[in-house]
């Protein structure tokens, strides 16, 4: 095949990463500190999910991955790319049909099943971190259970925008017992974090692990006055027509002309090819 | 007639509290007893181990020796050195607190006046969004801070509003016991008068207990009950306010004294 | 109501010398409830002193001083508050009081203390002001501005306000013009009516004559030079 390892990590390595995931999904929410390595792509680029995507594939593996819900940017792609490369494993750009999807910022669509693995591209694991940034006082805040903080930020939310602004990275409670950061998705994907798929979250530059089991009891953190609400843009996909999916906004022309489409690439193209056309959309 | 005063049940009891810093004496061999709604000061020259003191009763410093019992609402005694660090904090958030002489110590200082005066509601469990701002505006109105305040952060306040905010942020769940370390220190005298009839008003009101370390004599004449004086970590003298200030026994408080400039 | 039985007090100045200043020496007197008695003496014979022993102001070095079932000799700062609180009033020369609160608040704080009622506290501390011709204007205004006298007018409100089983007063008549001084005795023999036992230094001869039931000479407690 290459040169390389299976997967590019050497197995000790592998090893290693899969303790940290066993753990993450033995104590779910808890962030677990793990040796992450150097990989040939710079942090930000999802340097943790590509290390926790290499330390559970498995050769008959058909891996997927999307960026905000697309599988064609170039961060998409060259990830596709490298495990095509160092792990030789069929790549679909199809939900339904991969058993592991790496994702940056999104929940697929089309509700996930057991046997898939959905892995999380994480920037910064700490949802306690903006309002308290000392590391060793967030770490005790986790221990004791201490998350009055986090309804702080709420707060704060409520009272600067009369609602909560929060529209991505919503904190939620797992499992009743750790406040945890979902990684940048939109609060309209929170819902799905309740799930028959299993979901790990790999943090390169942060050197976290953490995870949600299958069926995890996942609440996103609210008031009684101001509930939590998965909200979206109003209206349908030009595109296919749906009106029950996450919208992009395109910036049509220099006249501020613009569509709404749905932010899952494979979804979309699904629903065209079933026949289902949107405003703007042509029969493909 | 009932004395509101009247409280025979003691809330703090220190015992023998010491500690050091390796060779040299923090604060040694403290003990006193502290009764419901008494406010007690403790002065002494910098160095004198008062702040020690306070900060190992407060459990912001672990000491070598000693107990600090505090009597929780069941009534029983417990040694809060001895409890579990979640029960401590819990203690620190529900009934303790502490006010601390700079207010970006005890303040979020980006976070808005309300969000500092609700944390502690919010970290007790309070999710009702209007009721925990209800509250919030109630407290500022007490400390003197005007309701269109509330959505400011601390750093666009005075130096005096901060310290009113940080009053304000931790007696709102109703704390039985509070530490103030040096609150009027570094205040203008106007502003300081207007923050110690506040204080004034508010432990009297809410039946507060206080230990209050300074090095100004008025304000322990002002807010104190009792007064213990310290030196080189120990406690010289002790009584009350107005007796140890008026007729001092030991060299060092009629120094103390004798010292404060007359206007 | 009011006893002291063999007190001595001396000042020790560390600071100069640890000279030592005896002031009274087995020092003796009982004062009952409805009686009112003098405390005379040369200036420096230890008056002031003895009052503010008898409010714990200043130490015992020794003897008994009971005011009420408490010692003030050996009892613990909280008992001393609460005597203070609930029976014993002190009258001083000087007002001392935190600025910004309102006159009317200085006057009436000894009763909320006590948890009166806030209007019942109100209306007896507007009464006393009124009677002491304090103008209705000033009420609201603290009294750190007001005149020596006024202030002094504003303390006694404050002293009466509460009706004190024992009550001391340090030359309550003192620099006040002839209607208020009368106001001030009237005060006094309502006191004493009532059953309270009162210890008080008058230079005012006129007035301990006409309030008084007896006299101590302090100066019987002076220290004999060894």
């Amino acid at each position: 095949m290459t040169d390389y390892n299976f997967a590019y990590l050497d197995e000790q390595t592998k090893r290693m990463i899969r303790r940290a995931i066993l753990k993450g999904l033995a104590v779910p929410g808890y962030q677990v500190p793990f040796a992450s390595r150097e990989m040939p792509m710079p942090y930000g680029w999802g340097t943790g999910g590509v290390q926790v995507s290499a330390a559970v594939m498995t050769p008959e593996d058909r891996f997927k991955v999307i960026d905000q819900g697309s599988d064609d940017t170039t961060n998409a792609v060259s990830i596709r790319r490298f495990f095509e490369r160092t792990a030789g494993v069929a790549v679909t750009e199809e939900t339904r049909e991969a058993t592991v999807i790496q994702t940056r910022h999104r929940i697929p669509e089309t509700p996930l099943e057991a046997g898939q693995i959905l892995v999380y591209q994480v920037p910064i694991p700490e949802p306690l971190r903006f309002l308290e940034p000392s590391e060793v006082e967030t770490r005790k805040m986790h221990s004791l259970e201490e998350y009055g903080l986090m309804h702080v930020k709420l707060y704060e939310d409520i009272s600067q925008h009369g609602a909560i602004a929060t529209a991505y990275a919503y904190p939620v409670m797992v499992q009743d017992r750790y406040v945890m950061d979902p990684s940048p998705i939109p609060k309209f994907d929170n819902p799905k974090l309740h799930s028959p798929a299993i979901q790990l979250f790999g943090a390169g530059r942060e050197q976290r692990i953490y995870a949600v089991p299958p069926f995890t009891k996942v609440v996103s953190l609210d008031f009684e006055d101001f509930p939590f609400e998965a909200s979206k843009a109003d209206g349908a996909c030009a595109l296919c027509g749906v009106d029950n999916s996450y919208l992009d906004e395109v910036i049509m022309d220099d006249a501020g002309n613009r569509m709404f489409v749905c932010s899952d690439t494979d979804f979309c193209t699904t629903r065209r090819a079933q026949g289902h056309v949107g405003a703007e959309g042509v029969p493909s | 007639m009932k004395d509101m005063m009247q409280d025979t049940d003691v809330l703090l009891s220190v015992r023998g509290l010491s500690k050091f810093y390796g060779v040299r004496i923090g604060c040694a061999e403290v003990s006193f007893d502290l009764f419901p709604g008494e406010v007690m000061g403790i002065v002494g020259e910098s160095g004198s181990g008062k702040s020690t003191l306070l900060n190992c009763m407060a459990g912001h410093l672990t000491p070598d020796r000693g107990e600090v019992l505090f009597a929780g609402r069941d009534g029983g005694l417990r040694d809060t050195l001895r409890m579990s660090e979640p029960e401590r904090r819990m203690l620190g958030r529900t009934d303790w607190a502490f006010v601390h002489q700079h207010a970006r110590d005890g303040l979020r200082m980006n976070v808005s006046a309300g969000g500092n005066v609700g944390e502690r509601l919010m970290a007790v469990g309070a999710r009702h969004y209007g009721a925990i701002r209800d509250s919030a505006v109630d407290w500022l109105g007490r400390v003197e801070i005007a309701e269109d305040r509330i959505d400011d952060r601390p750093t666009a306040f005075s130096g005096g509003m901060q310290q009113r905010l940080q009053i304000a942020r931790n007696l709102i769940t109703g704390p039985r016991l509070v530490f103030m370390d040096e609150p009027t220190g570094g205040l203008d005298v106007s502003v300081q008068a207007r923050l110690l009839d506040l204080l004034r008003g508010l432990v009297r009101e809410m039946g507060l207990s206080a230990v209050i370390v300074t090095h100004d004599m008025a304000v322990v004449r002002l807010l104190a009950d009792r007064l213990m004086v310290m030196k080189d970590g120990y406690v010289v003298e002790s009584g009350l306010t107005d007796q140890v200030l008026d007729d001092p026994q030991h060299g060092y408080t009629q120094l103390l004294v004798s010292s404060v400039l007359q206007v | 109501m009011i006893e002291l039985r063999d007190v001595s007090k001396q000042f020790v100045l560390h600071n100069q010398g640890s000279t030592v200043i005896p002031v009274l020496q087995g020092a003796a007197l009982q004062v009952s409830p409805g009686e009112c008695v003098a405390l005379t003496g040369n200036s420096g014979a230890g008056k002031s002193t003895l009052m503010r022993m008898v409010y714990g102001n200043y130490l015992a070095d020794r003897g008994a001083i009971v005011v009420d079932g408490v010692d003030l000799a050996t009892a613990a700062p909280r008992d001393i508050l609460a005597l203070r609180r609930q029976s014993l009033g002190y009258v001083s020369q000087f007002l001392r009081v935190v600025p910004r609160v309102p006159t009317l608040e200085v006057v009436a704080e000894p009763l909320l203390m006590l948890r009166v009622e806030r209007e019942a506290a109100m209306a007896r501390a507007e009464q006393l002001l009124g009677l002491l011709n304090i103008p209705e204007r000033l009420w609201a205004l603290s009294p750190t501005t007001f005149s020596g006298g006024e202030q002094q007018r504003v303390n006694i409100a404050r002293g009466f306000a509460y009706n004190y089983p024992a009550l001391l007063l340090d030359e309550p008549t003192a620099s006040l013009d002839p209607i208020n001084r009368a106001v001030v005795l009237s005060l006094i023999e309502e006191a004493k009516a009532r059953g309270a036992a009162i210890l008080g230094i008058f230079h005012d001869a006129e007035a301990r004559a006409r309030v008084c039931d007896r006299s101590i000479d302090v100066s019987d407690f002076t220290p004999k030079a060894a």
